[in-house]
Parts: C-alpha cells; sequence; structure tokens
C-alpha cells in the first residue's frame, strides 16, 4: 500500500490517512507487525518534538527512519525503548506498550544508542559475557565478538580502544541478547568505509536470520544498502513513507539528462524518457552533446528534496528544467 | 490496538542470581580504577600510618597508645568512604558516562545492580578494614580488643555502618550534576564529616555544638560504638554522656539505614527520565 503511482505527490493529509489506514487494518494481533506506531506526540512544555507520527514495522524488516537532525528519530526510537514517556498516541514494541514494558520485554530487544560510553576498564570480552547473562538466549560470545570484528581485541579494555572499535562493541552488546528487534541509532558514525562495508555484511546476515531492525543514519547510501523500508521526518512530522527504492514518488526518481550545450552552460532536463531526450540533443546537436550523462536520483537526492534542501548545488547557474509526464 | 501480551515475568531468585554474578565484575573494575584504589581502599591505612608515626611517642591515660586509640576512628572512617565516597561518586560516574543507559535498556533489574554494588562494597570495605588492622596491629602495635563482647559490638557496629553509609552513598549519587562534578561534591563533605566526627581528630576535644551537629550524622556514631570496644571502659567518661551510649548508636544507624533507602529508591533512575 506504500507504493505510490507515477507523478503522485502526497500532501500531509494524504500521507497521515495512508499512514494512519497501515495502523488500522493491520489486525491486531497481526504477528508480523513488530512495531506499531499511531498519531505519537511528545511535547516538552511548549516545544512539539513530535507531531503525530504513524508507522509500522513489519517482522524480519529493517526499516530506516531518516530526517535531519532534531527531526525527532531520536525522540522516536527512545520513546520506543522505553527510554521516553510519550505525551499521547499509540504504540507497541512486539506487542507491549513500551512505557510499561518490562524485564522479560526487554530481553527481547536489542538497543544500540547513539551515544557511546563506558568506564572503560574491562575488556571486551569480560564486558560481553557479562552482559550475555543477562539474557535468557544469548549469542555465542565468541561468535558476536568474532561478526563486529573484535577478536584480536578481545582482550583489550574498552577504554584502550579507538572510536570505531568502540563502536563496535556497542553493537555487538545490541545483538548479545539475539534480540527479536534491533534499534540502531545512528550505528557507524565514526566507521571507516572498510569497517562500514563489514558492519552491512553483519546487519544483512542479522536480516537473513529473521531480526526485524530500525535503523536510523545519516548516511543514506546505508539507508539505501540495508533498508526495506524507510520513513522520513522533519519537524516531528511524517514527510513521506514508503519502499526505500519508491520513497519519495516517481517524481522524484525522475532521471536527469544533463549536458553542456552550444554556448558552453551546463543544462539539465529531468524526464520519464531519457533515451528519447539523448536522441532528441543527438539529432539537435547534429552530433555528440557534450558532457552527456544520464543520472537517476540517490535516495540521498530523494531524500534531500524530500526535507527540503538543495539537492544538486552543482548545477544551479541555470533553473531546472523539468518535463512532467 | 494490540492487547498487551501477557509475557512471563522474571523470578526474584533471577534478579538475586544476576546480583551475585555482578560482585566479581564490579569487583574488578574497582582495583582497576587507579584513583578509587588509592582515594578509598588504601586512604584511610595511609592516614592511620601517619597520625601513628608522628604521635608514636605519646602515652594515653589507662596505658593507651595513639596507635590503638586512632583505630577505631579510621575504621569508622574506613566505612564511611567505602560506602559513601565509593558508591556516590562510582553510580554518578556510571550514571554521566552512559553504563547506566546501557544497563536501563538490558533486561538487568536494578536490584541485581544494587546486588553487585552492595557485594562489591562489602568485600572491598573487609578487605580494606583487614588491611588497615593488620598495618595497625603488625607495624605500630595496637591492641585488638580481646572479649567476645567487644568483637560482638564491632561486628553489629560494622554491619549497620555500611548498610547505612551505602545507601547514604546510593542516595548521595543523585546529587552530582555530572560524573566531572562527582568527586568534586562527594570527597568535601566526606572529609567534613570525618573531622567532626572524631576520624582524624579527638572526639572529645571538639566544642560540643560541633559534637551535636555531627550527632546528625552515622559517621560519629561508628566511631563511638568501636572506641567502646576497643578502649579501655575508663575512657567512656571522656565521651559527651560520659558513657558509651550503644543504644544511640544503634539508633541513629537504623535510621540512617531507613532514610538513605527510603531516599535512593525515591531518586534512583537508570537515567533522567523526562515527563
Amino acid at each position: 500500500m506504500e507504493a505510490k503511482s507515477a507523478g503522485q505527490a502526497l500532501s500531509q493529509n494524504e500521507l497521515c490517512n495512508d499512514a494512519g489506514s497501515m495502523a488500522t487494518t493491520d489486525t491486531p494481533d497481526d504477528a508480523n507487525v513488530v512495531v506499531e506506531v499511531h498519531n505519537l506526540r511528545k511535547t516538552y512544555g511548549s516545544f512539539v518534538a513530535l507531531d503525530g507520527v504513524s508507522f509500522d514495522i513489519h517482522r524480519g524488516e529493517t526499516f530506516a527512519l531518516l530526517g535531519p537532525n532534531g527531526a525527532g528519530k531520536s525522540t522516536t526510537i527512545e520513546i520506543l525503548e522505553g527510554y521516553r514517556q510519550r505525551t499521547s498516541g499509540e504504540a507497541r514494541v512486539l506487542g507491549v506498550d513500551p512505557g510499561i514494558g518490562g524485564l522479560p520485554w526487554r530481553a527481547q530487544l536489542g538497543i544500540v544508542l547513539q551515544s557511546t560510553g563506558e568506564t572503560g576498564n574491562v575488556t571486551v570480552r569480560e564486558l560481553l559475557t557479562q552482559f550475555a547473562g543477562y539474557y535468557p538466549a544469548p549469542r555465542d560470545v565468541d561468535e558476536v565478538i568474532a561478526s563486529v570484528g573484535l577478536r584480536e581485541k578481545d582482550k583489550t579494555r574498552i577504554g584502550k580502544l579507538s572510536g570505531g572499535q568502540r563502536r563496535r562493541v556497542d553493537v555487538a552488546l545490541g545483538i548479545i541478547g539475539n534480540p527479536a528487534l534491533l534499534f540502531l541509532d545512528e550505528p557507524t558514525t565514526g566507521f571507516d568505509p572498510e569497517a562500514r562495508r563489514q558492519f552491512w555484511g553483519l546487519i544483512r546476515s542479522l536480516k537473513a536470520s529473521g531480526t526485524s531492525i530500525l535503523l536510523t543514519t545519516h548516511y543514506l547510501d546505508e539507508a539505501a544498502q540495508l533498508g526495506d523500508r524507510a520513513a522520513v521526518i522533519a519537524g516531528g512530522r511524517l514527510i513521506d513513507i514508503g519502499k526505500i527504492d519508491e520513497i519519495g514518488g516517481a517524481a522524484s526518481r525522475m532521471p536527469v539528462v544533463r549536458w553542456t550545450d552550444a554556448t558552453g552552460r551546463r543544462r539539465e532536463e529531468r524526464t520519464p524518457e531519457p533515451g528519447r531526450a539523448v536522441a532528441a540533443l543527438v539529432a539537435e546537436a547534429g552530433g555528440e552533446p557534450r558532457d552527456i550523462e544520464i543520472a537517476r536520483p540517490t535516495l540521498e537526492d530523494v531524500y534531500l528534496s524530500l526535507i527540503g534542501a538543495d539537492s544538486d548545488d552543482a548545477y544551479d547557474s541555470e533553473p531546472v528544467e523539468e518535463v512532467r509526464a | 490496538m494490540t492487547a498487551t501480551a501477557t509475557l512471563p515475568t522474571f523470578s526474584p531468585a533471577r534478579s538475586l542470581a544476576l546480583g551475585i554474578r555482578r560482585v566479581p565484575f564490579e569487583l574488578k573494575m574497582y582495583f582497576r580504577a587507579g584513583d578509587q584504589v588509592f582515594f578509598t581502599f588504601l586512604f584511610p591505612t595511609l592516614i592511620y600510618s601517619l597520625f601513628a608515626a608522628v604521635f608514636s611517642d605519646q602515652e594515653l591515660p589507662g596505658e593507651l597508645t595513639m596507635a590503638t586509640y586512632y583505630l577505631p576512628g579510621m575504621i569508622a572512617g574506613a566505612i564511611l568512604l567505602s560506602g559513601v565516597q565509593n558508591l556516590a561518586s562510582d553510580i554518578a560516574v556510571e550514571k554521566s558516562d552512559g553504563t547506566l543507559k546501557r544497563l536501563g535498556g538490558s533486561p538487568l533489574s536494578p536490584v541485581s545492580y544494587f546486588i553487585g554494588k552492595l557485594g562489591q562494597v562489602v568485600v572491598t570495605s573487609v578487605l580494606q578494614i583487614g588491611l588497615l588492622v593488620g598495618v595497625a596491629v603488625l607495624a605500630f602495635g595496637a591492641q585488638l580488643p580481646t572479649t567476645a563482647e567487644a568483637w560482638g559490638t564491632i561486628a553489629w557496629v560494622y554491619v549497620l555502618g555500611i548498610a547505612a553509609c551505602a545507601f547514604a552513598g546510593i542516595a548521595l549519587s543523585a546529587v552530582p550534576r555530572s560524573g566531572k562534578t562527582a568527586t568534586a561534591v562527594i570527597i568535601p563533605i566526606v572529609l567534613v564529616l570525618q573531622f567532626i566526627s572524631g576520624v582524624y581528630l579527638q572526639f572529645s576535644m571538639l566544642p560540643s555544638w560541633l559534637q551535636t551537629t555531627s550527632g546528625l550524622f552515622p559517621v560519629r556514631w561508628m566511631a563511638q560504638g568501636l572506641r567502646s570496644a576497643f578502649l579501655p571502659e575508663s575512657w567512656a567518661a571522656q565521651e559527651p554522656t560520659g558513657s558509651w551510649d550503644l543504644w544511640l548508636v544503634a539508633l541513629n544507624l537504623g535510621l540512617w539505614i531507613i532514610a538513605a533507602l527510603v531516599l535512593s529508591r525515591l531518586t534512583f533512575r537508570w537515567i533522567h527520565k523526562d515527563r
């Protein structure tokens, strides 16, 4: 139902209806829904941090929550983790109200917080072994250490690890309990590109074993790599929600043809038929157009246009000429 | 939406088992933290050695040496440090560095966390007092009590004292605004209490208004109870009422246990939870 017809621009109203109907059409005892959020609001005094956010996460799905700093991502995730109380609206995590979830409920969750921190004078293995004991069915400590790439560092005190290595300890602590639902709040901040790729491999193997994941990230390529669906929030409101390769609607994913015209100006044209546009340019120029390229907007381009940021200042000398379908 | 699913609740036995499991882990962290080992664990022994060495040639009435005189006060100081200073700064730091937030997201009960802390306090304070008494006897010739009654008094004063100080430490951990300021907030409180409670200075030399003030807090009473075990009976006359007043020792420590327990129950949060 989150698929949108080509070129359809969703208004906020339609969105709410869409998201709202998603929440209500799922039957209450739907075992395939691990997170249900309906009309979630959170206010601090007169400041509205979340203003009626609704979405569902299905079993086995990786759901990316995207948005600028201060959009309400962490507030949402911390409400679902049980750290914060919501002001109003409904929330169910694994069928339980996160505001009152007890220890057996927590035992099914894995939480990787945004900020890392630990006194640091225990080793990686000591800390993981300690935490493994808190869960009824933990994963094997050696296996978890290996899966986050810390086998060489398992006897190193956490205080002596680099920032990226500590982050891997956070991730290891998040998965040690073999969670049904894993919260990842900006998990790869501070990772080098290679570590990030390794981390993606780890998350894919967790997905393959059926773990449901709620991910927030600043890296749109990460969301595109890992996410099945995404929601974009800004200013505490849901701007869009949908499959990762459909979010933003067809219009925002329309390919762009760029070239340099006879006068040396950089030009671009958005068109659903880039091949035809290129053919027309070839015919017009009587040969190969200069610097011709056809680009499909990345998730990052779509995201930036959704939150109203200028996604493309490299080519802003010329007003963008759009061809609508 | 969904009716709240009925989940099995974890048993109190699980909380106890996990709490006991945390004790060795807590001890490992305690002894690996150099500042903690120095300012809490070794401090009473170091200060005692200093005092006993400086005043080694002083003879007190009743054939009492300074080495013996200082020992009960210093043990009371050790109990205070192990309970209040250790736990208040330890928990405040764990609150600010994210340890508590992480534990709060795990299926560990706060009860287990505190069993781990109390276990750490009991083990470290017993070792600490053992070291202090060992040094006092072997290096400075301090006299230990010889009657079972005196040892019984030491035992109950220790148990009540360590409980009162540990709970007070948990309650006090809510005060510092960050881990960095924790020791700056807590050490002066603990230091002043030791000075006005007869740990470093002879209690009978303090002005009565200071004696009364210190009477509100547990250290003075722990020191007095322990003096009753270590000093000759004739020294009871030096106490404010001219007697050991052991029932007042028990009363004060008992009230502190209850008050600090209630206060910690009311103030402790895994994190600073908002509305």
